[in-house]
């Protein structure tokens, strides 16, 4: 076991661990200010932001010898013995004067900069830097220019500390930025013709450390503080990104990436980051309707409940199409609802959407070709309480003929998921009730129409490619109207006061072996579920 | 801020003593100030100002607190930058503003919306306080009325031409006082 010792308190690390002096400061609970370090990066100590006072304890004597110089806590390794000063008056003259030499070039437009509030360059000023400006020097252009279709340079704001750059050699491998000019001059740029268009371009905005880089898509709308941020999980593809949502008053503003060192690193892709479009699109359905001879109807839930059960108590054969949009604990819900009314109820998963093929970038970060969430944990949960898992694409073939009274189905797709010949092959089953969020033909011919919910106002858990489950809670209430699923099926399932996804996670555990390493509180990045098969 | 705050100071109320628990001298000095006023009241120094009949003389009319207004730069065209630094200070959550690129290369960000629930508004003047370029003003009209609630919702245009109609007898505040405009 190593020992390093920053600030007079003594760390352990462990042996195979390989940290700078920034991640063993961290241990000790002290903070190290820095721009250009980032731990999904390589190290260019550029910004000078992070000196500190290092030395060595002698293993034999005990005797501390100190470098006469600063280094950089980023560049150098903590290793047995290893001695970190970082609140000696050096460092703190060090760091002012880093912090006074970045402000004398950036200009102090902070109520226009979308950063500010989240700015590290305004944080350790307040920490860090002097109460007066010396030098009144204004150069500043108020410089903008695009550097793609979703990324804005905002040139007199930054600092060079060039993450973005390491980041599009480093990750998506594609290299579009680079500094241009020398000294005092230097930009970030483009070459002509080449502009930054990677997947997972998005990442640059949350790597600047300053308003240097700027999210067209978000630029101008909404202020950091007028912002929550809740940890929910992106439902754009089967990788699962942990990732925050910003949203006030029930309003999306952003996603951004939650670091998650099983599932996505640091990073996201754009498909993902601007993948929440759908949850406030015109064309989404609030209402519940139910068909009353050849008209639709719409009724107050509290109504359409008790209807809706007694309907399918009446129906006689069930069938079930469990959508892997559903999070684990909904999915349960309605497959025991229904296999409680009728117990030889078909459940099928829905049908599962690809698009192209999965794409790995540098890191390891892959963007999955499946694009939905929870394919594994509603298929899980269908296994566990079928013998056979009969697909959508059979289920389609052989609905027909098999006498169904009726089938509930799930969307809450946000992308066109089946046809008018879906529709048609389903058109025999004498009740058909459809929960989703956009019109479609099955919706249309539904003799309950059920609004559901979108990814981040649902509340439970997805199972990822990798049978990795993470539980999240709802981020935005979701329209007037619009009944979440879970909350829905517990309704459903005569369970009383308010929907508990964590109590229904348990039972699930507890019930299925494929969960049970869920039984615990699911950690804040996830649980393997794979952990106890391996033993 | 909690309780356990060490920034609070906490702070007991001295006890009363003799005169205090007998209330009569404080009466007495409560009643002075009413005694006062009437005997300025029969010497024709009145307070009371029968409005609308008459109109309040203001103190100074460049601090006082009534209708926003939305000061206009050189050019003509709205100083505000769209910083919500107003809305954030504003304690009754009145201001909503909707900021867009602008159209000007010397600026980059302005209001596409900017309105102001007049209603709503308790005129504390924070807004004011919390503008980094000047650009909301309190002006000195206080006889603001309007025949519905949406009628008092103040949009950006309807702001800038209170500065329009308030420009000449009350110049913007920060020249006077040395500031940039």
């Amino acid at each position: 076991m190593a020992i390093v010792i920053v600030d007079g308190q003594e760390i352990e690390i462990g042996d195979g661990e390989r940290l700078n002096g920034i991640q063993a400061a961290q241990r000790a609970g002290i903070e190290i200010p820095h721009y250009c370090w980032h731990p999904g990066l390589t190290v260019v100590a550029s910004c000078r932001m992070c000196l500190v006072e290092t030395g060595r304890r002698d293993p034999a004597s005990g005797a501390i010898s100190m470098m006469p110089k600063l280094v950089p806590a980023c560049q150098t390794p903590a290793r047995d013995g290893t001695v970190f000063v970082t609140n000696s008056q050096q460092v703190t003259d060090a760091r002012a004067m880093v912090e006074e030499d970045l402000l004398i070039r950036h200009p102090i437009d902070c109520p226009i900069c979308d950063k500010a509030g989240e700015c590290h360059l305004q944080d350790y000023h307040f920490q860090h830097g002097r109460e007066q400006r010396r030098a009144d020097i204004k150069p500043f252009t108020s410089r903008r220019r695009p550097l793609g279709d979703s990324v804005t340079l905002f040139v007199d704001r930054c600092v060079m500390c060039s993450r973005c750059v390491r980041f599009c050699r480093e990750i998506p491998g594609t290299s579009e930025l680079m500094v241009t000019n020398r000294g005092a001059h230097e930009e970030i740029d483009v070459f002509p013709g080449f502009p930054l268009a990677n997947k997972m371009a998005g990442n640059v905005v949350d790597l600047c450390p300053v308003g240097a880089l700027g999210d067209r898509d978000f630029l101008y709308s909404q202020r950091v503080w007028f912002m929550q941020n809740h940890d929910q999980i992106c439902a754009g593809c089967s990788t699962g990104c942990s990732i925050h949502v910003d949203e006030n008053q029930d309003r999306i503003y952003r996603l951004r990436p939650r670091p998650n060192p099983h599932v996505n690193q640091w990073w996201m892709c754009d498909e993902g980051r601007y993948g929440w479009k759908h949850a406030h699109d015109e064309r989404r359905q609030t209402a519940p309707r139910r068909r009353d001879g050849e008209q639709l109807r719409v009724e107050e839930w509290g109504e359409l409940i008790p209807q809706l059960d007694a309907d399918l108590r009446a129906a006689g054969r069930l069938a079930a199409v469990l959508s892997p949009h559903l999070t684990v604990e909904e999915a349960w819900l309605l497959a025991s609802y229904i296999r409680a009314i009728d117990p030889q109820a078909w459940l099928v998963p829905g049908p599962v959407p690809v698009v192209g093929q999965d794409e790995t970038f540098g890191g390891g970060f892959t963007i999955h070709a499946e694009k939905c969430p929870n394919r594994r944990g509603v298929q899980a949960v269908v296994s566990a309480l079928s013998d056979e898992l009969i697909t959508w694409e059979q289920f389609l073939e052989r609905a027909a003929g098999e006498g169904f009274g009726a089938v509930w189905i799930s969307g809450g797709y946000p992308a066109a998921w089946h046809g008018e010949s879906e529709a048609e092959q389903l058109a025999a089953i004498p009740l058909r009730i459809v929960q989703d969020i956009f019109p479609s033909p099955l919706w249309e011919q539904a003799g309950y129409q059920l609004p559901g919910a979108v990814f981040a106002e649902r509340e439970g858990s997805y199972v990822n490619f990798d049978d990795r489950l993470q539980s999240f809670r709802w981020a935005i209430r979701p329209p007037a109207g619009v009944q979440t699923e879970g909350r829905l099926f517990w309704r459903l399932a005569g369970r009383r006061g308010m929907y508990q996804a964590d109590e229904v996670l348990l039972e699930v555990a507890r019930r299925v072996a494929y969960f049970a390493a869920a039984v615990q509180p699911v950690p804040e990045v996830g649980v393997d579920l794979k952990v106890l098969s391996l033993a | 801020m909690k309780p356990d705050d060490p920034d609070i100071l906490w702070v007991q109320e001295p006890e009363l003593g003799l005169a205090g628990r007998m209330y009569m001298p404080m009466f007495v000095q409560g009643l002075s100030t009413t005694l006062k006023h009437l005997a300025g009241s029969l010497r024709g120094k009145q307070v009371t100002v029968s409005y609308p009949d008459e109109e309040p003389q203001l103190g100074n009319p460049l601090i006082y607190r009534g209708v926003h207004r939305l000061n206009r730069d050189e050019q003509g065209r709205v100083k505000c930058v769209a910083c919500f630094l107003c809305a954030t200070a504003c304690p009754a959550h009145c201001i909503d503003i909707i900021g867009v690129e602008s159209p000007w290369p010397d600026r980059e960000k302005y209001p596409e919306s900017f309105t102001i629930d007049e209603l709503r508004c308790i005129y504390c003047g924070m807004c004011e306080e919390a503008c980094p370029v000047d650009a909301i003003e309190l002006t000195s009209l206080y006889n603001l009325t309007g025949r519905s609630r949406e009628e008092m919702i103040f949009d950006k245009e309807k702001l800038l031409s209170v500065y329009d109609a308030t420009k000449d007898k009350e110049p913007m505040q920060s020249t006077r006082l040395g500031g940039t405009l």
